[in-house]
C-alpha cells in the first residue's frame, strides 16, 4: 500500500547550513494496516508525513502509494494523486474557518477524481455523529466536534491512506480517546490504512503495531544534526 | 462547484472590502458610462433638436448664437430683423414656412417669446408631431393680435406654477429683474403639452404683444428678433446662405440648424476628453483598489489556501479562484455600476432639461454600456493576477505548520 525508500530531505538553516531532516531508508505499510510512530517534536515526523503526501518533493528517494510513485510525479500529479488515494489529519485540525462543516467535507472531495458528493458527505458526518451540524462553521463546534470533521474531511473520498499528524495533540485525554477510537474504527470500514504519528504514550499504547521514528529516521542519527 | 464555493466564501470572509471594493468599481463605471452617454446622447438629441426648422435669419452676427437663442431660447438675440427683410424670406419661393419670434422679456426667469400662431397650427416640431394645448387651453387668436394672451410651455407652467386663466405681468430682458416689470397684464389661455424640446421652457405671447410692449422702443415695434425658416429643398439653404452670407451684409442666414449645433460639440469636445480622462483614471484607480485589497488579505488568506492545496488543489485552481474572484468583484461593482450610471443620468438629464428644454434618452442603448462593464470587470481580474501569483507560491508545509 505505502512503500518508502531511500527518502532524504534536508534544509537550509539561517546559517546557510544544510541540514538533514529526513532519511528512511525503507518504510511500509500495508493496505488496511494501522501503524503509530512513535517521535519526539523536531524529530522530523511532520516533514516525513509531507513527503509521503507529497506537499513537499524528497531530495531524493521514492515514495509509492498504491502502485503510484508520488515522488516521480509533477507537482500537478502529485496533487491528483493526493486527492485521489491519500487523507490527511493536522495536528490543528487546519478547517476552514469560512466554510460550513459539510462545505469543509464537501470541498475535500471535490478536488479527488469522485467530485463532490454532497450525499456521501452528509453520510461521514453523520457517521462521525455530526448529522446535525452540517451547517455551522467550525467556530460554533467544540474542540472534539472539529476533530471530528477532520477525520470526515480525511475519509469522504475514500482514501487509501489515511495519515494522522499529533491528531489528539489539542484534545483532552477523554476526547482524545473517543477521537482515536473514531479514526482507527472509520478508517477499518472504509478499508484505508492509517499511519499516525504522535508523541504521547498514552496514544500509541492503543496501537497494535508501533515503531519508533527516530530508529528509522537515519537523518537523526547523523552528528550535523 | 469547487470554484464558485470558494469566490463565494472568500468574498463573505472579506465582505467589507469586497462591498468598499466593489463600490469604488461601481462608481467607476457609473461615472465612466454616463460621461460617454451625456456626451453622445447630448450630441445625438442636441443636433436633431431643430424645433422642425431647416434655418434662422437674423441679424449679422454669430450663426451659433443665432441658432441659440431663437431655436434654443438660450442666448442673446443678436439683433433685429426689419419687418420688411420677413415679409421677403417669407415671400421667397424656396421658402415653405417663415415664422418671426420677438424676444427680450421674461416671466420670473422664463422667457417671453412673441410669435404668430402659425407657429402652432402649422409647424411640426419633430416629425409627425404638431403642437397641442391641454385639455381647457387653446392658443391665441389669430384673428386678435393685439390680444394679451399667453401660451406656456409645459416645463415653465410646471416652474412658475401656471395654469389656463392666471394673469401675470411680463418683466423686461432676459433675465429676471423685479423691478423691470411691465404694467401689461397677460392672461394664460393655454398650457402646451409636453413636446421634449426647448420650446416647453418658454411663455408664448402674440408677436405684436411684445413688440408694443410698454416701454418698448417704438421705433423698433415691427422688428422681429429672428425668422424661423423651414425650407421646400435642402438645396434651396445653400442659395439662401449665399445670397444672405456671402453677397448681403446686413443679416444672417444660419444653416443647416444641426450642423451648427454640432460646430459648438466640437468646440467643447476638449471637455469631454478631460471628463473621459478623468473617469478613466477613476477606472484605473478601481482595479488597483481591486489588487491592493486582495493583495493586503492574502497574509489571512494563506491558510486557507494552504489547506485547499493540501486537500488537492491544484496550484492553477488556487491561481484562478483569485483571478475569478477579483472578476467577481469586478461584476458586483459593474452591476452597482448601472445603478450609479442611471442615478447620475437621470440627474445630468433633469439639469439639462431644465436649463435647455431638451430631453436626454435614459433608455438609449449604446456600446459603452456593455464594453464598459466587460472592460472593468477584465481589469479587475487582471489585478487580480498578481496577488493571484502570491496565492499560487503559497508554500504549503510551512503554511500549515512549523517544520518538526
Amino acid at each position: 500500500m505505502l512503500a518508502v525508500a531511500d527518502l532524504k530531505k534536508s534544509f537550509l538553516s539561517p546559517e546557510g547550513q544544510r541540514v538533514a531532516i529526513v532519511g528512511v531508508g525503507r518504510f511500509a505499510l500495508a493496505a488496511g494496516e494501522q501503524l503509530a510512530l512513535r517521535g519526539e517534536s523536531g524529530s522530523g515526523k511532520t516533514t516525513f508525513l509531507n513527503l509521503i503526501a507529497g506537499i513537499l518533493a524528497p531530495d531524493s528517494g521514492r515514495v509509492t502509494i498504491d502502485g503510484g510513485e508520488m515522488t516521480g510525479l509533477s507537482e500537478p500529479k502529485r496533487d491528483r494523486l493526493r486527492a485521489e488515494k491519500l487523507g490527511y489529519i493536522f495536528q490543528t485540525f487546519n478547517l476552514l474557518q469560512g466554510y460550513t462543516v459539510l462545505e469543509n467535507v464537501v470541498l475535500g472531495m471535490s478536488f479527488g477524481p469522485r467530485g463532490a458528493d454532497r450525499g456521501h458527505a452528509r453520510e461521514v458526518l453523520g457517521r462521525v455523529g455530526l448529522g446535525h451540524r452540517l451547517e455551522h462553521f467550525p467556530r460554533q463546534l467544540s474542540t472534539g466536534q472539529q476533530q471530528r470533521v477532520a477525520v470526515a474531511r480525511a475519509l469522504a473520498n475514500r482514501p487509501k491512506l489515511v495519515l494522522a499528524d499529533e491528531p489528539t495533540g489539542n484534545l483532552d485525554r477523554k476526547n482524545a480517546h473517543e477521537a482515536l477510537a473514531l479514526i482507527r474504527e472509520v478508517c477499518r470500514e472504509h478499508g484505508a490504512a492509517l499511519l499516525l504519528v504522535s508523541h504521547d504514550e498514552d496514544v500509541l499504547k492503543e496501537f497494535e503495531v508501533r515503531k519508533d521514528f527516530a530508529e528509522i529516521n537515519e537523518a537523526l542519527k547523523e552528528p550535523a544534526r | 462547484m469547487t470554484l464558485p464555493l470558494i469566490i463565494y466564501r472568500s468574498l463573505r470572509q472579506h465582505a467589507l472590502s469586497t462591498v468598499v471594493t466593489a463600490g469604488s468599481i461601481a462608481l467607476a463605471c457609473g461615472l465612466l458610462m454616463c460621461v460617454w452617454m451625456v456626451k453622445t446622447q447630448s450630441q445625438t438629441v442636441f443636433t436633431q433638436t431643430t424645433s422642425g426648422f431647416d434655418a434662422v435669419l437674423g441679424a449679422r452676427g454669430s450663426k451659433l448664437q443665432l441658432v441659440l437663442n431663437a431655436i434654443f431660447h438660450l442666448e442673446a438675440s443678436p439683433g433685429n430683423v426689419a419687418w420688411a427683410d420677413y415679409e421677403m424670406i417669407k415671400r421667397h419661393p424656396a421658402v415653405k414656412t417663415a415664422i418671426p419670434i420677438a424676444v427680450g422679456d421674461n416671466l420670473r426667469g422664463y422667457r417671453l417669446v412673441g410669435t404668430l400662431p402659425e407657429l402652432f397650427t402649422t409647424v411640426e416640431y419633430a416629425p409627425g408631431k404638431k403642437f397641442a394645448v391641454r385639455p381647457g387651453g387653446r392658443f391665441f387668436a389669430a384673428d386678435k393680435p393685439d390680444a394679451k394672451e399667453a401660451v406656456a410651455g409645459a416645463f415653465a407652467a410646471q416652474r412658475l406654477g401656471l395654469k389656463v386663466g392666471d394673469t401675470f405681468h411680463p418683466f423686461h430682458g432676459l433675465a429676471f429683474d423685479a423691478n423691470s416689470q411691465h404694467p401689461d397684464v397677460y392672461t394664460v389661455v393655454g398650457i402646451l403639452a409636453p413636446t421634449n424640446t426647448p420650446a416647453d421652457r418658454v411663455v408664448w405671447i402674440p408677436l405684436h404683444g411684445l413688440q408694443t410692449m410698454s416701454g418698448h422702443d417704438a421705433r423698433a415695434a415691427t422688428d422681429v428678433s429672428a425668422v424661423l425658416i423651414q425650407l421646400r429643398a435642402p438645396s434651396a439653404g445653400f442659395m439662401l446662405d449665399l445670397m444672405y452670407n456671402k453677397q448681403g451684409n446686413r443679416l444672417t442666414f444660419a444653416y443647416p440648424v444641426g450642423a451648427i449645433i454640432a460646430e459648438l460639440f466640437g468646440k467643447i469636445a476638449w471637455f469631454d476628453q478631460v471628463l473621459t480622462l478623468v473617469a478613466y483614471l477613476v477606472a484605473l484607480v478601481a482595479a488597483g483598489s481591486v489588487l491592493a485589497s486582495i493583495y493586503n488579505s492574502m497574509s489571512a488568506r494563506q491558510r486557507d489556501l494552504a489547506i485547499l492545496r493540501a486537500l488537492g488543489a491544484r496550484r492553477r485552481t488556487i491561481f484562478g479562484a483569485v483571478v475569478a474572484e477579483a472578476a467577481c468583484i469586478g461584476a458586483l461593482g459593474a452591476a452597482a455600476g448601472f445603478a450609479i450610471y442611471l442615478a447620475l443620468l437621470a440627474g445630468v438629464a433633469d439639469v439639462i432639461r431644465a436649463q435647455t428644454g431638451v430631453v436626454l434618452d435614459l433608455t438609449a442603448r449604446h456600446p459603452v454600456l456593455w464594453i464598459c462593464p466587460l472592460a472593468m470587470i477584465a481589469l479587475c481580474a487582471l489585478g487580480g493576477v498578481v496577488p493571484a501569483f502570491k496565492a499560487y507560491r503559497t508554500p504549503v508545509a510551512e503554511t500549515l505548520a512549523p517544520l518538526s
